[in-house]
């Protein structure tokens, strides 16, 4: 059995190589536009720090991934090939995509460009996994978090293509790419702007009872004073529910799955993923660094729950989760 | 008045109904619905499918007796083994047009088919990739502008264009099971307790704002989207159709209302008015069409 990957997030040069100071073996990042999914103000790459950034890898035996995961805005296609392009010309070692239109271009104008498929495309089936395979040259699959390590180890019995599992990091609750709360509720959202619940629409208001965190100006969640108040991202809020208040669809918790990373590796997973390329390089160092002492010693045949603790004071909301891995979350 | 008419379809019921509630239903859109075509099938749950499959059987006869013409829909996030035989037994019948909510489908697909709602088609691009598999018309995502479905439109003549005009918007899907989870149980032992929320379940925010409405896996919006853009306008954007999803409301005096509203004889504000005299579950909401936030309210509000 190889070892596993260890894929982390870039949101600058700096968090680029601290992370694969860390331990990376890879880094993927974005542009600095809406083509990426975490389209935020200050982060991401222009294409010149991407190409030094590649190259600056590359003589460490690190690979560099670029995401131009979010879906072209209609009638503004050029700027989703141009994305695909710049990666190409930079020498990246594969982009990560989602778009239908952004991955035709890459097998057409880039044959030799490594294709992954994004969460976003939210394939978790065999056969649309073969779907991206057969039709575009897709070599790697990015799991949807919907899934438990029972059905990734059924799934990769069935598909010919490596596989990246999240395993650190933000959760989303619903299916990647299949969510459209965030625009519902602000006009803005991942598959639109490559945002969800956009830092702009986020209002805290002090009000009896306590501290409200609002998007859109939709309440989302209510602190004592004194209370740490969280970000209202939307499917962490409370919502009431024939007149009962709870987290409906999930609580404010962060995905650890460092206790399943042996099942991972077991069901054939090629690579893990840590997500929270707006973070920053302390955040990167730490979970990489964590990641890195797990899977050498999961590779030297050692037990791993020493590491297990070692990133509880990272979560957001201070809880964490092994989300969909274990069945029972659903 | 336009040369081109719209047409008018009923989208799949995506609410876990009794057997004898679809009969029913689908057997009053056949008698007294104006309406050209009609989707049916099990699209947001496959657990549900079992259930359900020989009334909707019975309904499609029931429907094409009486004129309209049926469409098989597909799974929207196939999860299950039986999800994904159920899609490709849909997929395999290639000389029949079927609509197709998942990549998954595409697989073993030469015939021709509709990409419904939750497909990930956001741009021309990914429509053409679409039609030269065989994709005749695009039901729009529910998050694009007019303007955008216009731009697709454009770059892909010959493409029908169908937009989701009535009925709570979907907005996502889940690997979990919300209706499980609110009371208390595990999405494989749910008890179909989805069945007691014939609109969804109404999710309100803290402060009492009505908002979502869960329906099993999937979440709606709890606002009604009614496209009530003139239908001039749409047809100059490339709009061919119009669907109206399913609810517990009057759907055959929404379909009166859009055909009189498509055919130019009342405008926006009497459609508003007769599609709310039908009961909607929720005000109505148009922000999506005018590439605002979906919960703003529809035009002639």
């Amino acid at each position: 059995m190889g070892s596993i990957e260890l894929v982390c997030p870039a949101g600058s040069p700096a968090m680029l190589r601290a992370a694969v100071e860390a331990g990376a073996d890879s880094v993927y990042c974005g542009l600095r536009d809406d083509t990426n999914a975490r389209n935020f103000p200050g982060l991401n790459f222009s294409p010149a720090e991407l190409s030094d950034s590649v190259k600056w890898a590359h003589d460490r035996g690190a690979k560099v991934l670029l995401a131009v995961n979010t879906f072209a805005r209609a009638g503004a296609s050029d700027r989703w090939r141009a994305s695909i392009d710049a990666a190409a010309g930079t020498g990246a070692d594969a982009v990560i995509v989602a778009d239908l239109g952004v991955l035709a271009h890459a097998r057409d104008a880039w044959p030799d460009l490594r294709l992954h498929l994004s969460v976003q495309a939210a394939a978790g089936s065999p056969e649309a996994i073969a779907f991206y395979a057969r039709a575009y040259g897709v070599r790697r699959v990015v799991l949807p978090r919907v899934l438990s390590v029972e059905e990734i180890a059924a799934l990769m019995r069935e598909i010919e293509v490596e596989t990246e599992a999240f395993v650190y990091g933000g959760l989303c609750v619903m299916a990647e790419g299949r969510c459209a709360l965030s625009s519902y509720a602000t006009g803005r959202s991942p598959n639109l702007d490559g945002v969800c619940s956009p830092p702009e629409a986020v209002t805290y208001t002090e009000e009896e009872g306590g501290m409200v965190s609002r998007l859109g100006g939709l309440a989302l969640d209510r602190y004592a004073s004194g209370e740490p108040a969280g970000y209202p991202t939307l499917c962490k809020g409370r919502f009431a529910v024939d007149g009962a208040l709870s987290y409906l669809f999930e609580d404010p918790v962060s995905l650890n799955a460092m206790s399943v990373l042996a099942a991972l590796r077991r069901a054939g997973v090629t690579a893990v993923k840590v997500e929270g390329r707006q973070r920053g390089k302390a955040y990167v160092a730490r979970v990489a660094a964590a990641f890195r002492a797990a899977i050498d010693a999961l590779d030297a045949g050692e037990d791993i729950a020493r590491f297990e603790p070692l990133l509880a004071d990272l979560a957001e909301g201070g809880r964490q989760t092994s989300g969909a891995y274990r069945k029972t979350w659903r | 008045m336009t040369e081109i008419s719209l047409q008018l379809t009923v989208g799949p019921l995506l609410f876990n109904w009794a057997p004898e509630r679809i009969r029913d239903f689908y057997g009053r859109i056949a008698d007294q619905a104006p309406v050209d075509r009609v989707y049916i099938g099990e699209v947001v749950c496959g657990k549900r499918a079992p259930l359900l499959d020989h009334a909707f059987s019975d309904a499609a006869e029931r429907l094409e007796a009486a004129g309209k013409q049926v469409v098989w829909s597909g799974l929207g996030l196939p999860a299950l083994r039986r999800d994904r035989k159920a899609i490709a037994a849909l997929s395999a019948d290639q000389e029949s047009l079927i609509e197709i909510n998942d990549v998954s489908a595409l697989l073993e697909r030469s015939g021709p088919f509709v990409a419904g709602p939750l497909l990930n088609v956001y741009n021309e691009a990914a429509a053409r990739e679409l039609m030269s598999r065989g994709c005749v018309r695009l039901c729009a995502n529910v998050e694009l502008s007019l303007a955008a479905v216009s731009a697709i439109a454009a770059g892909c003549p010959g493409l029908e264009i169908e937009l989701f005009a009535f009925g709570r918007l979907p907005l996502a899907l889940s690997g979990r099971c919300y209706h499980a989870r609110h009371h208390g149980l595990h999405k494989d032992n749910c008890q179909f307790v989805c069945d007691r929320d014939l609109d969804g379940l109404d999710i309100r925010t803290l402060d009492g704002r009505d908002f979502l409405a869960v329906n099993g896996v999937q979440t709606l919006s709890h606002g009604v989207q009614l496209a009530d853009i003139p239908p001039s306008e749409l047809l100059r954007a490339g709009v061919t159709a119009l669907r109206l999803s399913p609810h517990t409301a009057d759907m055959v005096a929404v379909a009166r209302g859009f055909r009189a509203f498509a055919d130019g004889r009342i405008d926006a504000v009497e459609l508003a008015a007769q599609a709310r005299a039908a009961g909607p579950p929720g005000p109505f909401v148009g922000g999506y069409l005018r590439g605002v936030a979906g919960l703003q309210p529809a035009g002639a509000q």
